[in-house]
């Protein structure tokens, strides 16, 4: 078990013929993701690496290989389009790895997405979700990845992929790692991924990754005080960072006083959570917590 | 995340109140009649056509500056001189632009108000909701962040439901809350509409009308107007993008911004560039939990070649305080070894004393270690995330001693 991708996942890559599609195409090939298809509007008919369907429209490409995910590499001014064409065709899961998508598109999209309850949004601008051992979907180093029972939820790339590391050199694989993306309206938030991870029967332990911006963290917290009995353990990116300044990520921004990593911190300490101050600490936490 | 980003523009993107108005004006919503000025006789130029009595308002990206002495009422046209003459060319100092305060250029000239009330209106993007929100208050001319503290019950919000777009009951609700009536209250109405047009049409991310005026005439107009961007939209508003004002902004920011950099200045003095923008931050706070204080946040993204390497040790070494720089890599599609070599090179072109500390992990991190230790270059080499931070900082301790 994990959650939402395994080795029967089957995948379209929206934007495969793109320089970072068609990267990222065959690292996920290489890893042993079953991509299906991909889609690319005017190159339909074509294959990609010889052996890949390439189809005009997500509706073209699901009808004819039952694709039942689809992750996301085209530019921003398309992305919001892509994602709705993804959940119009009726996938089940869309990964949307573009950064840079404007706040108004990504609202529409979130209105768009209450008509199709069956498809779930992960991101955008995040570095996608990983079951390890069987199926890589995003841009992430699949080989820093160890199968086993830790999940893993974050809203960083590189920082998820140091908690990864840390995680393996204390002996703990993961059973799915979610980067649900930095931007200030994603599909899926921490509390949906805590909820997805809570109820997956392989998952032991979860770590949670948040930083400066918004309130997800505290409400995943006080789900997680009333629902979840795995341990968590967590940090928040961003102590040190000034207010009103946007760090990197779109969303990573102390605004009129709030979304400061102390408030997240102290909401998640109060719900039972093993928050860690120090970044190295991740591990060692996880150690200790789980003896 | 390192993909799809388009050549950075990471430029938070703000502009100044005149030019907030002229948008708001394009958008049909009330504003004073103003002119810019950037000399004292533009300035007298300018209340001439417009007709006394006037106010003088400093041009600065901040707020405050009434209290910092940045706007006077002129009822003569030898009191638009002498305000014009000292305000252009002030450091102005407000709870806003920090001690060292900002030099005025501009001030605007504008039309003086009647004025019966002032009233607050904001739009935000609410997180949790994710709806463009309106914030409307009766007590106007005061900080938000303090009457949501002090008074929460002053503030009503009116969120707008994506589908439909702000609907006339909900301006009239807005307008009622505000005590609005009579003419007041049709124009109040109007205001309102006007005013999420022009904030849909221009992709904003923050609209604050501080104060919203009701005149004595039973207009409703914005007195002042501050307005931020979306600057994942500013590919669609080429005008918008023009008003950006590259004296308001931190120069090295921009320096950064130019070459792909994402670079925001600290106070500290152990520099830090970093892939990621959740990692360099994590950094920032992993070099002060041992003890240092960081200097500033970089993220060289996924690019981190020679060129962007040797350009963020730059920037960071441009900094005066910086007293060493940790180089913090975990790569992905980055390969370490690439890194490796571009730290090498920037090193052989900058002539630095400050001691290095690098940390590579992930993608080729072996390869990458080889070629720092070949180099024969003075570079402290780090395995993990602690032990870096540790280093770094105890480089510090050296030099003290």
């Amino acid at each position: 078990m994990s959650v939402l991708v395994d080795k029967n996942t089957k995948l379209v890559v929206q934007g495969i013929t793109g320089s970072e599609g068609a990267y990222h195409t065959q690292q996920m090939l290489e890893y042993g993701t079953n991509v299906v298809a991909g889609v690319t509007p005017g190159k339909g008919g074509q294959l990609f690496m010889d052996k890949i369907p390439i189809y005009n429209t997500m509706r073209g490409a699901v009808e004819k290989t039952g694709a039942n995910a689809s992750v996301i590499f085209v530019p921003p001014a398309f992305a919001a389009d892509a994602i709705m064409e993804a959940a119009e065709a009726g996938v089940a899961l869309v990964i949307c790895i573009t950064e840079g998508i404007p706040s108004l598109d990504m609202l529409e999209v979130h209105e768009y997405l209450k008509k199709y309850p069956k498809t779930r949004l992960i991101g955008p601008n995040c570095p996608g979700v990983i079951t390890p051992g069987e199926a890589k979907i995003g841009i992430m180093p699949g080989f820093i990845h160890k199968p086993g029972t830790v999940g893993i939820i974050s809203r960083s790339g590189t920082l998820t992929y140091e908690a990864v590391h840390q995680l393996v050199e204390a002996g703990f694989g993961q059973s799915t790692a979610i980067g649900i993306g930095g931007d200030p309206i994603i599909g899926t938030r921490h509390i949906d991924a805590v909820k997805l991870l809570n109820e997956d029967p392989k998952t032991e332990a979860i770590v949670l990754i948040g930083e400066i911006g918004g309130s997800d963290e505290e409400t995943a917290a006080a789900y997680i005080a009333k629902n979840v009995d795995k341990p968590v353990v967590a940090f928040i990116a961003g102590q040190t960072a000034p207010p009103g300044k946007r760090m990197g990520h779109a969303g990573a921004i102390i605004a009129g006083g709030k979304g400061t990593a102390e408030e997240k911190m102290k909401a998640l300490e109060a719900a039972g959570i093993h928050v860690v101050k120090s970044p190295a600490d991740i591990g060692k936490k996880l150690k200790e917590v789980l003896g | 995340m390192q993909v799809i980003s388009k050549p950075k523009k990471l430029l938070r993107m703000k502009i100044h109140e005149y030019q907030a108005k002229e948008i708001l004006r394009a958008f049909g919503v009330p504003v004073p009649e103003s002119k810019i000025a950037f000399s004292v006789k533009e300035a007298e130029e300018a209340a001439t056509e417009i007709g006394l009595p006037v106010v003088v308002k400093a041009q600065i990206h901040a707020g405050g500056r009434g209290k910092g002495g940045g706007v006077k009422f002129a009822p003569t046209a030898q009191d638009v001189t002498q305000y014009a003459n000292d305000i252009l060319g002030m450091t102005l100092v407000t709870h806003q632009t920090g001690p060292e305060g900002k030099l005025v250029k501009k001030v605007l000239i504008e039309a003086a108000s009647n004025i019966d009330r002032e009233l607050y209106a904001g739009i935000v993007f609410d997180r949790a909701s994710s709806k463009v929100t309106f914030m409307v208050s009766t007590e106007g001319g005061m900080e938000i962040e303090k009457v949501a503290e002090e008074t929460p019950e002053k503030i009503v919000k009116v969120a707008v439901d994506p589908a439909v777009g702000l609907q006339a009951f909900q301006a009239r609700q807005m307008a009622f809350a505000l005590h609005l009536s009579g003419d007041a209250l049709k124009n109040g109405v109007k205001f309102f509409l006007a005013l999420y047009k022009a904030y849909m049409g221009t992709d904003a991310s923050l609209f604050e009308i501080n104060p919203l005026v009701v005149t004595k005439e039973g207009d409703v107009i914005a007195l002042d107007a501050k307005a931020n961007f979306d600057d994942n939209a500013l590919y669609r508003h080429k005008d918008i993008l023009a008003l950006r004002d590259l004296d308001e902004e931190e120069p090295m920011e921009i320096e950064a911004g130019r070459s792909g950099l994402n670079y925001i200045k600290l106070d500290g003095n152990i520099g830090c560039m970093v892939n990621g923008a959740g990692l360099a931050m994590g950094t920032m706070d992993i070099i002060k939990l041992t003890g240092g204080e960081p200097a500033n946040f970089l993220d060289v993204g996924g690019a981190a070649s020679a060129e962007t390497v040797e350009k963020g040790f730059r920037i960071i070494l441009s900094d005066q305080n910086v007293k060493a720089v940790l180089i913090n890599i975990f790569g992905g599609i980055v390969r370490c070894d690439r890194v490796a070599k571009g730290v090498i090179e920037a090193i052989k072109n900058i002539d630095t004393q400050v001691p290095i500390v690098v940390r590579l992990q992930g993608t080729n991190a072996e390869e990458g270690k080889k070629l720092l230790e070949a180099s024969g270059m003075n570079i402290i080499a780090a395995t993990e995330l602690r032990d870096a931070a540790e280093k770094v900082v105890s480089t510090l301790k050296i030099i003290k001693a």
